[in-house]
């Protein structure tokens, strides 16, 4: 490895100086919109590089457009530099076209009931906020599809970068004690549930999640109305959301409408086809009632972490520091640690952790060291959960391209 | 909650007319390939390039009839994985 390195770096640092000619020049030539190589990470399709834009959605920042319609937007990288990622730039993802308008509040309602519910109730907004305990909790929310868009070979799909996540404090009402008052059935299995938008064309499956019901019965499950202290943006869910901290997005179900408890593993095509994984690929937990075909529904995230201080091709001052800094995260037993390597993971040392914002959120890890001498660099950090996990030297290939959690090498040339 | 469908689709297409703006390359089979709007907008279709080659496109336009149930007619599949392939496609011979 060590003696093809220099060759590398070189090219590296020429494509950077050839993207600050470029801007110089002109916009024509100028670094593309949303690009993970910069990340020191693999990039996206060059399609895919072409085709994104900055684009604000009605009451949001500009993000990185990847498709208008079903609106899919990620957040830039610059945001994560924050612990907690703003309202409006929360990245963006729906499966199907039929979304609906600003819902107003007043005529949203939620259904619960099912063949394993005692009794079916509905409820108003007014009605849940008013009868049941608040409950917060902050989370991160991240697509499984996260980074789908580096993966060696590419895969069909939404080409995500890094930014199909975002970490929010979320405030709303326990699931678990809205089931209770509807009331479970001994035979119940899994809680299924439903949201205000639907396909473009009837003959299209509605998207439709379930979760076992024993998750869906922690105390961290929530139907949040808020995020960050204010009602949730329409495009990420208004008036309410499922929060499922831990595992990943597809479970968070936005304009929440209806929540059945069921005897009988849900079948629909977002359960039993999409989002899956081929089965034990990843040391998650299994959703047991969906063990029917060779491969598994995916479940929660992997340990990963984003350095957002570097840039690959950086050039750095000697004498300077090295500033590495970033947000470490997994699906809740908590960071251990992050270790930084600023010599190609030759060796490595414990980053500094910043404040636990709860053991689901962003981790804050940093670590400084003064660039000593001249040449090139590169720069690893690499997360460790509680239970041990850690992440992904090489890509874990999958053919729906979920769980990218390899380590970035951000090449940095010390001058 | 498919009810409501029809009307609010109208509303949120309207709100994002910038999708207009998202061209396809225009050679033979185009026009085939346009009826994918009546579930997408086309920047699906530059995003997934160019990696999926004839086979590979054809699999996504099938997925598309057989499972979302898009209103495309079967003798259409072979003209718009061609001109996916041709315009979207795979280099045939990478550099």
């Amino acid at each position: 490895v060590k003696a093809r390195k220099p060759d590398l770096v070189r090219r590296h640092l020429l494509q950077g100086a050839g993207a600050l000619g470029a801007l110089a020049a002109g916009r024509a030539l100028s670094a593309p919109v949303g690009g993970t190589a910069s990340l020191g990470l693999a990039e996206l399709p060059d399609g895919t590089l072409a085709e994104q834009t900055l684009y604000a959605l009605p009451g949001k920042l500009p993000l990185i457009k990847k498709t208008f319609r079903p609106p899919n937007f990620e957040t830039p990288v610059e945001y994560f530099r924050t612990p907690i990622t703003p309202n409006k730039a929360f990245f963006v993802r729906y499966h199907l076209a039929g979304i609906p308008q600003p819902i107003k509040a007043a005529d949203w309602s939620l259904s619960v009931d099912g063949d394993s519910a005692e009794r079916p109730l509905k409820f108003t907004l007014e009605q849940l906020k008013k009868e049941f305990q608040p409950a917060q909790v902050t989370a991160v929310c991240q697509c499984s599809g996260n980074r789908r868009g580096l993966f060696e070979p590419h895969v069909a799909g939404v080409e995500w970068g890094a930014g199909a996540m975002g970490n929010a404090l979320w405030r709303g009402v326990r699931l678990k004690d809205v089931l209770a008052r509807a009331g479970i059935k001994s035979g119940a299995l899994e809680v299924v549930m439903d949201g205000a938008d639907g396909p473009a064309i009837p003959k299209t499956p509605d998207f439709v999640k379930s979760l076992p019901i024993d998750v869906a019965m922690t105390d961290d499950v929530l139907i949040a109305f808020e995020m960050n202290g204010q009602p949730l943006p329409h495009w990420n869910g208004f008036p309410a959301r499922l929060i499922v901290p831990g595992w990943t997005g597809t479970y968070w179900v936005k304009h929440l409408s209806s929540v059945r408890v069921v005897s009988a593993p849900e079948k629909n095509f977002w359960m039993s086809t999409a989002y899956r994984l081929p089965r034990g690929l990843f040391q998650t937990p299994t959703f047991k009632s969906q063990l029917y075909s060779p491969n598994e529904p995916i479940t929660t995230m992997v340990v990963n972490s984003l350095v957002v201080s570097l840039k690959n091709g950086q050039q750095i001052q000697r004498g300077k520091p090295i500033d590495v800094r970033g947000v470490a995260w997994d699906r809740g037993n908590g960071i251990a640690k992050v270790e930084v390597s600023t010599d190609t993971g030759s060796t490595w040392k414990p980053a500094k952790l910043g404040k636990e914002h709860g053991r689901y959120g962003f981790r804050e890890f940093s670590l400084s060291e003064p660039a000593r001498e001249s040449g090139s660099r590169v720069i690893m950090a690499r997360a460790t959960s509680n239970s041990g996990e850690t992440q992904a030297e090489h890509l874990v290939f999958n053919p729906a391209g979920y769980h990218h959690n390899v380590i970035q090498r951000i090449y940095v040339e010390i001058v | 909650m498919r009810i409501l469908g029809a009307v609010l689709l109208i509303a949120s297409a309207s709100a994002l007319a910038q999708e207009d703006k998202v061209v396809l390359k225009d050679a033979p089979g185009r026009d085939k390939a346009q009826q994918c709007i009546a579930c997408h907008s086309l920047d699906y279709i530059p995003m997934n390039s160019r990696f999926l080659d004839k086979a590979g496109w054809t699999a996504s336009v099938n997925k598309m009839i057989n499972v979302f149930g898009a209103p495309i007619a079967k003798e259409d599949v072979e003209a718009i994985a061609t001109y996916l392939a041709e315009n979207y496609g795979k280099p045939v011979n990478p550099k």
